[in-house]
């Protein structure tokens, strides 16, 4: 991840005593993947047949900061577009996670209770959150593909 | 994650219900045209600083380290921290010391000149108004810096009893300190790097003390204090040399000392077992229940004389109803107003500052417990979104302080 690396390096060039230029804003290197589809309250979507993977995206989790802890919904809780299935605590914030679509929840990422950091070191990979099974496959239609969450991104930072 | 991090400055000094988020985004835009700025504003943003709404001022809530590494870099290394937004303050005049303990609970005529210690603003129930840093500077000048929260009230607070203070022929006045820039070196790094800035001999300059010096060729206060439970110093710099001053320390640490912003300050204030006023103490909380009798000086304690004091003393004697105490947890991190219920579900307080320690990896809290519930070893249970987790009393400060004090 872009902002990962930076950070090392700006952790390293403290250690090693190089100035690096302060300017650098890590937050404009968040990244997005191009098959996901994505929620305006910052969770993604991998949709494969009825099934969709959820997490929360690499935006919002270097805004969040360091996750500590995850809360997850039980397997066969129902969800509905919209609503708040879960929250993501990090040192300093509280964030409720909304479900992108209704369904099912056919799977949790239990090693989030024990590695809540894997939000922040793989929020598209090993941080995903939950896996549900669609009861209205239509409405991933409504969510944006990945330029428009960019786009939606940059508006939200400017805004702040 | 609506919201997201937009309500970390937000949570800072209260957590925010769901139903209440479009009205505080609202406000939240409406205030921000008006807010306050301190002379390192802009040096803040070009270090990358996030800046979030704050008692009306625009602070950097974080840098480009995350909360944990700032916090974990305090007190490894050091953290540089503008606190200007605070409000210092002088008090002059024959009389100064007699007014000022008639609205606080500190033997201010005891300390020594030179000499300081934490205090509280009490009303007339023996609530407390604000808490603050007050430093005899000499017996005719007291020193001291209230919260930038506060400071409307403090200053009226002050005000008013001045007026009255003075028709009865008492020499007192102020001077408000918005000539000057306050920055918080904090952290092991904190006096060699000053002492680098500074002719005078910092190691015989203990924990509360204060002096007025020349820091990188301009004339100071200093005192050695601070919000993090490391060793430090709070230096007050005339505004014109306040960015001077800050890059001199950060380049005299070769860059270990960072910048550090508000929200690693909470962290490690909280990680130290020191009350944020608005959240841990307010004007319904009494000194005593607030875990600060010990600010109470013994003169004080036998003569009163302080607004409450009645409140107060008899609380002192009798027990007071409701204490401050701390927490582990297992679960999310308990924040302000979660429940606190006894081992058998019942409720016996309120939480009123938590997170996760990053020094020690773990839930930390503080909140008020009915006396009776407060001993070290309680089991508690801490109610976050519906749920009862697992909590214990445990003794503050979570993390050692480090307050450098003669051997």
């Amino acid at each position: 991840m872009a902002c990962s690396r930076l950070m090392w390096a700006t952790r390293a060039a403290s250690y090693l005593r190089i100035s690096v230029p302060f300017t650098l804003r890590v937050r404009g290197f968040s990244s997005v993947l191009k098959d996901l589809k994505y929620a305006d309250s910052h969770e993604w979507v991998k949709v494969d047949g009825i099934s969709a993977t959820i997490g929360i995206t690499d935006h919002a989790q270097d805004h969040l900061g360091d996750v500590v802890y995850v809360e997850l919904p039980e397997v066969g809780a129902s969800m509905s577009q919209g609503s708040s299935f879960g929250a993501v605590e990090s040192v300093k914030a509280t964030s409720d996670i909304y479900s992108p679509v209704s369904g099912k929840v056919i799977g949790v990422n239990e090693e989030l209770n024990s590695s809540p950091g894997l939000i922040n070191a793989s929020p598209y990979e090993n941080g995903w959150i939950i896996k549900v099974e669609m009861s209205d496959k239509d409405e991933t239609n409504k969510l944006m593909g990945s330029d428009q969450y960019s786009k939606f991104c940059e508006e939200e930072d400017a805004k702040h | 994650m609506r919201g997201g991090l937009w309500q970390l400055g937000q949570s800072m000094t209260r957590r925010l219900a769901q139903a209440d988020k479009k009205t505080v985004a609202r406000r939240y835009f409406s205030a921000e045209a008006e807010l306050k700025k301190t002379v390192l504003y802009d040096f803040h943003v070009a270090n990358g600083g996030k800046m979030v709404p704050f008692a009306g001022w625009g602070m950097p809530i974080q840098y480009k380290d995350s909360i944990m590494d700032s916090t974990l870099n305090c007190r490894q290394n050091g953290s540089l921290f503008d606190v200007s937004h605070m409000c210092g303050l002088s008090l002059k005049g024959k009389d100064c010391i007699p007014f000022l303990e008639k609205l606080v609970i500190a033997d201010v005529a005891g300390l020594a000149p030179g000499a300081g210690t934490l205090t509280v603003f009490t009303n007339e129930k023996g609530g407390a108004i604000d808490d603050s840093v007050i430093t005899k500077v000499k017996d005719d000048h007291i020193y001291l810096v209230v919260n930038a929260g506060c400071r409307d009230k403090d200053l009226a607070h002050i005000e008013e009893h001045m007026k009255a203070f003075k028709a009865k022929g008492g020499d007192v006045s102020w001077h408000i300190h918005d000539e000057r820039s306050l920055l918080a070196l904090q952290g092991p790094l904190a006096a060699p790097t000053l002492q680098h800035l500074t002719k005078e001999d910092l190691s015989k300059f203990y924990f509360g003390e204060f002096r007025m010096l020349d820091i990188n060729g301009v004339h100071c206060f200093l005192t050695r204090t601070g919000y993090t439970g490391e060793d430090g110093f709070e230096i007050s710099v005339p505004s014109e040399n306040a960015l001077d001053l800050a890059k001199a320390i950060l380049e005299k640490s070769e860059g270990k000392i960072r910048l550090t912003g508000l929200g690693a300050r909470d962290s490690l204030r909280l990680e130290a077992g020191l009350c944020l006023y608005g959240n841990d103490m307010e004007q319904h909380v009494t000194p005593v229940e607030a875990g600060l009798t010990w600010a109470i000086g013994k003169r004080r304690r036998a003569e009163g004389g302080f607004l409450g004091a009645e409140v107060i003393l008899k609380q002192l004697e009798s027990g007071p109803p409701v204490r401050r105490v701390g927490f582990f947890s297992s679960g999310p991190p308990p924040r302000s107003h979660s429940e606190i219920q006894d081992d058998k579900g019942k409720g016996i307080g309120e939480v009123t500052s938590g997170g996760f320690s990053p020094c020690l990896k773990k839930n930390i809290a503080m909140g008020y417990v009915k006396s009776g519930s407060h001993k070290a070893g309680t089991k508690v249970k801490i109610v976050i979104r519906g749920k009862a987790y697992d909590g214990v009393v445990t003794k503050m400060p979570f993390v050692p302080t480090k307050y450098y004090k003669p051997s």
